[in-house]
């Protein structure tokens, strides 16, 4: 094989199949190259196996068969501690340990690389600042202390900790009101365009998938249906693809028409 | 004589028997906890083994405390000396609540936080210690008030076989019929009980609160 395509995907699935006992298979034959420096998103509804894809890269899941290949090496031969510190995970609910203040949770992989106090504190500082909170005010806040948005900008800060140059996000702002997490997709959008992280996104918005995505990756019962650039989405002819369009656009045309009534 | 003369002159004796029995208990506490955390620990990681662990807990804890300090006594090291035999005893009756709590305290941990500390590459060792065990605190410090509560109480049987504590009043007063006798031994160890209660309690809130 081509070892430049290896230099220029981060991330490479091959073939990768996930089966559970009881439930069959959740993800069928995916094989998907992940360029560096990509916004890439997975989209699908639940029970598509995005989370599933999204949890092979850092090895909280293994493969039944097939590969996943991360910086040229199958994931099974990564040492996963290694590999872990090595991309940054920001979930749903942000999952940031409660008992650490806001300070604690960013420094987590910092402490665990044993960076000195001084590197780890000052890195704490910008990082907090490049995710839109004042150190000075957030720092030795606990995590309950935090609205749901200010909570997710700890789980993206601490994600981005020890600078890892891939950043796994499952549905990070879903669980956010729709206002925070319009500001939470510009503001991720414009940091993206400063750090230019490899980045795997996983939602079941459209939306979001069509504003965030240097590709989307659409997933249906466990097998990739396509991948597309967020324009040619918009009219792709691939029926699953299609409805997901039908369903954005006959949201827009509802409203639109719901206003002209009111007006 | 008043009960409050009886506690008055005797109160050197009575503290000295008080002394000895936070001991027993201290001392009893201090193992269940070295013994107990890990056995839940290890409960948690390797469900087969609940139902041996926890089963042989709960039996020793139906076992009436004056029979099982019986059972102790023909023990070869164990019946050598009687507090030793008691300390045993009362080891065996605190671990089932430290064991149970232990294990509930760290299956209480939310799944959203144990898979972000493991994405994050804390290895097995560093999610126990820094994130599980602090966690599951609050409830582990139950546990241990409500064994410290039932050891104090169960300490004064020790008396029975010897070993000491604020039974010795109580069946001093039992054989001689004197109710300041019995007083003299049961109430230090309700105010101990109630104490540790109290004071364990309270960092059981501080702990709930802090976060």
């Amino acid at each position: 094989m081509n070892p430049q395509s290896t230099v220029d995907n981060a991330i490479e699935f091959r073939h990768a199949e996930f089966r559970l006992l009881g439930h069959g298979a959740i993800l069928k034959n995916l094989s998907l190259h992940i360029r560096r420096g990509e916004t890439l998103v997975l989209l699908g509804r639940s029970g598509s196996g995005k989370t599933t894809a999204l949890k092979l890269i850092n090895r909280l899941l293994e493969p039944s068969a097939g590969e996943i290949r991360v910086e040229g090496c199958s994931t099974l031969e990564w040492d996963p501690i290694r590999l872990r510190r090595r991309i940054g995970y920001v979930i749903q609910d942000a999952g940031l340990f409660p008992h650490f203040t806001v300070r604690r949770n960013v420094a987590l992989v910092p402490n665990l690389e044993a960076w000195t106090e001084d590197r780890v504190k000052s890195r704490v500082e910008e990082l907090l600042r490049m995710v839109g909170l004042d150190p000075g005010q957030f720092a030795r806040r606990y995590p309950h202390e935090l609205s749901g948005g200010q909570r997710q900008r700890v789980g993206v800060a601490r994600a981005l900790a020890a600078d890892p140059p891939i950043l796994l996000m499952d549905e990070p702002f879903g669980a956010l009101d729709p206002l925070t997490r319009a500001e939470m997709q510009e503001e991720f959008l414009a940091l993206q365009g400063r750090i230019e992280k490899t980045v795997v996104f996983v939602t079941h918005d459209v939306r979001e998938a069509l504003i965030l995505g240097t590709r989307i990756a659409l997933l249906e019962a466990g097998e990739l249906v396509g991948i597309y650039a967020p324009q040619d989405f918009l009219g792709a002819r691939e029926p699953i693809a299609a409805a997901y369009v039908a369903v954005f656009r006959a949201d827009i045309v509802s409203l639109s028409s719901r206003n002209r009534g009111a007006s | 004589m008043s009960l409050f003369q009886f506690f008055l002159s005797h109160r050197d004796e009575i503290l000295q028997s008080s002394a000895e029995h936070l001991w027993l208990v201290v001392i009893s506490m201090l193992l269940a906890i070295a013994i107990g955390v890990p056995l839940g620990v290890l409960v948690t990681r390797k469900p087969w083994l609940a139902k041996p662990i926890l089963g042989s807990a709960s039996v020793a804890e139906t076992i009436p405390s004056l029979a099982l300090f019986g059972f102790l006594l023909p023990l070869p090291w164990l019946g050598a000396r009687a507090d030793r035999l008691a300390i045993v005893a009362l080891t065996l009756y605190a671990l089932l609540p430290i064991i149970r709590n232990t294990v509930a305290g760290i299956q209480a941990t939310e799944p959203s936080i144990r898979e972000a500390a493991r994405a994050m590459g804390m290895t097995d060792r560093q999610i126990l210690f820094r994130v599980e065990l602090p966690l599951s605190l609050p409830v582990l410090l139950a546990g241990i008030r409500v064994a410290a509560v039932w050891t104090i109480g169960i300490a004064t049987i020790a008396a029975a076989i010897g070993a000491g504590g604020l039974g010795e009043f109580i069946f001093r007063g039992l054989a001689m019929v004197d109710n300041n006798l019995i007083l003299a031994g049961a109430i230090p160890a309700a105010v101990l009980a109630i104490a540790a209660d109290l004071v364990i309690g309270l960092f059981e809130h501080r702990l709930r609160h802090a976060r």
